[in-house]
């Protein structure tokens, strides 16, 4: 695919390699925020291929891993609601609330759709005109705005079917509260590809000017990543920390204006409950007053009663940098693709999964 | 979550493109990129095109990947 195999070829990654390993001197260790970095890194075998003084450690980057049980209890409800529609993103289906998860409540008679897009869940909603279709708006900065665009055309089409359960999290709150936490220590941020296509790099210069910290945002083809590492080792050898971009054919310094006012326009910042990390102010995003008729929460009078963790997960600390998945007691043992304790074994980009198959053990 | 590929524009009828993405033709919405013309490579996210790729930054990426690799090969026949 053009523009894809050409940033994956063997050779040019040779030279990018040697050029890391010459000039890594300082022993660092660099997280990737975002959860598709994870699986580039695992896939491509990045880490078997840089020098010992380069590690890389993942970051809470995984939407569908840092909702909480709270929230994941609130739309299994939903659900389980007569006449409604669950619209959802695949990879939730899976994952388990308190007492179970949307997958099992849709083979006990739920009506709960898997779409790839927010446009899906439109058309589901003009095509049942007298059931209630939710979309579960998940997702960071790369997706918002486009449940935002849905939100808009549902409300240009006057739709009264129509509602999204917002889930959706903002990025730098995120990594600022695990800076200000200070139980990880970083010395470079591999930052997410796709989510400042949107943001701009800019979103990232507080942790540069702030903390110190050098910030490359990377693509997800493994010469995006090896660019991004080389970066990052080059600001730390000198001494360094700015925001660089190392994906330059997608991500600019501003970012894309016409999908942040749209955001803007739709939703609010709120206060998020964060799997692992906790309620993070300003760090989620809810439907503006205006587009109160399409906010689920609104509509529906949602009572999930009471919430639990699963015993012995640590998700959380995983999620926070803190711990790795092979740390876990339940790792490949009691936790596992097929059966899944924590949010992170189920999602196709959670570390847990991403250790599982590509190393088990051994990653 | 965040997963985006890059897709060609071959059509655009106001809001909605047809795209082809490694020869598969798809529909593609620009609302979040309006200034997207037919013959761009968009940045496709669930449906949605999120940016327009930079052709001449990716040829100039690719540029630097070859002279890194040429300095690495040189000094390899070097040692």
């Amino acid at each position: 695919m053009k523009y894809v195999s050409e940033f994956r070829q063997g050779r040019l990654a040779s030279g990018l390699i040697e050029k890391i390993k010459r000039s890594s001197h300082t022993p660092v260790n660099f997280m990737e925020f975002c959860g598709s970095h994870t699986v580039s890194i695992f896939r491509y075998g990045i880490r078997q291929v840089l020098p010992e003084t380069v590690s890389t450690l993942s970051g809470p980057g995984c939407p569908i891993c840092v909702t909480s049980n709270v929230d994941l209890d609130k739309a299994i409800a939903l659900a389980r609601t007569p006449n409604v529609i669950m619209a959802s993103f695949g990879d939730v289906l899976r994952v388990p609330g308190s007492f179970t998860s949307l997958q099992a409540v849709r083979a006990e008679g739920a009506d709960v759709r898997v779409i790839y897009s927010a446009i899906d869940a439109l058309q589901i909603a003009r095509d049942n005109p007298t059931r209630q279709v939710v979309l579960l708006g998940i997702g960071f900065e790369t997706t918002a705005p486009t449940i935002a665009a849905s939100i808009m055309q549902a409300k240009q089409e006057d739709l009264n079917n129509f509602s999204v359960l917002s889930w959706h999290k903002l990025s730098p709150p995120a990594m600022k509260s695990l800076l200000d936490a200070g139980d990880v220590a970083i010395d470079g941020l591999i930052c997410p590809g796709h989510v400042s296509i949107i943001t701009g790099s800019q979103a990232w210069e507080f942790i540069a000017r702030d903390y110190g910290i050098p910030c490359v945002v990377a693509g997800f083809e493994p010469l995006d990543i090896l660019q991004c590492v080389d970066m990052l080792v080059t600001q730390v050898e000198n001494g360094e920390a700015k925001v660089e971009i190392a994906y330059t054919r997608g991500v600019q310094h501003a970012g894309n204006t016409v999908a942040q006012k749209l955001m803007k326009r739709v939703f609010e910042p709120c206060f998020a409950q964060w799997r692992g990390i906790g309620a993070i102010p300003g760090s989620g995003l809810k439907l503006r007053e205006e587009f109160s008729k399409f906010d689920a929460e609104q509509v529906f009078d949602i009572a999930p009663g009471p919430t639990r963790e699963p015993k012995g997960c640590i998700c959380g600390e995983v999620l926070r940098g803190v711990k790795t998945p092979i740390d876990c007691p339940l790792f490949a043992g009691a936790c596992t693709p097929e059966n899944p304790v924590g949010a992170c074994m189920v999602s196709s980009e959670g570390s847990c999964f991403t250790y599982y198959l590509y190393g088990g053990k051994n990653a | 979550m965040c997963v985006a590929i890059p897709a060609l524009i071959r059509s655009i009828d106001n809001d909605l493109a047809q795209v082809e993405i490694g020869g598969i033709t798809q529909q593609t919405n620009l609302q979040l990129c309006p200034q997207a013309k037919v013959g761009d490579y968009v940045i496709v996210h669930t449906g949605y095109a999120i940016s327009i790729l930079d052709q001449e930054e990716a040829r100039e990426t690719l540029k630097l990947f070859e002279s890194i690799a040429r300095v690495a090969a040189e000094e390899e026949n070097c040692r």
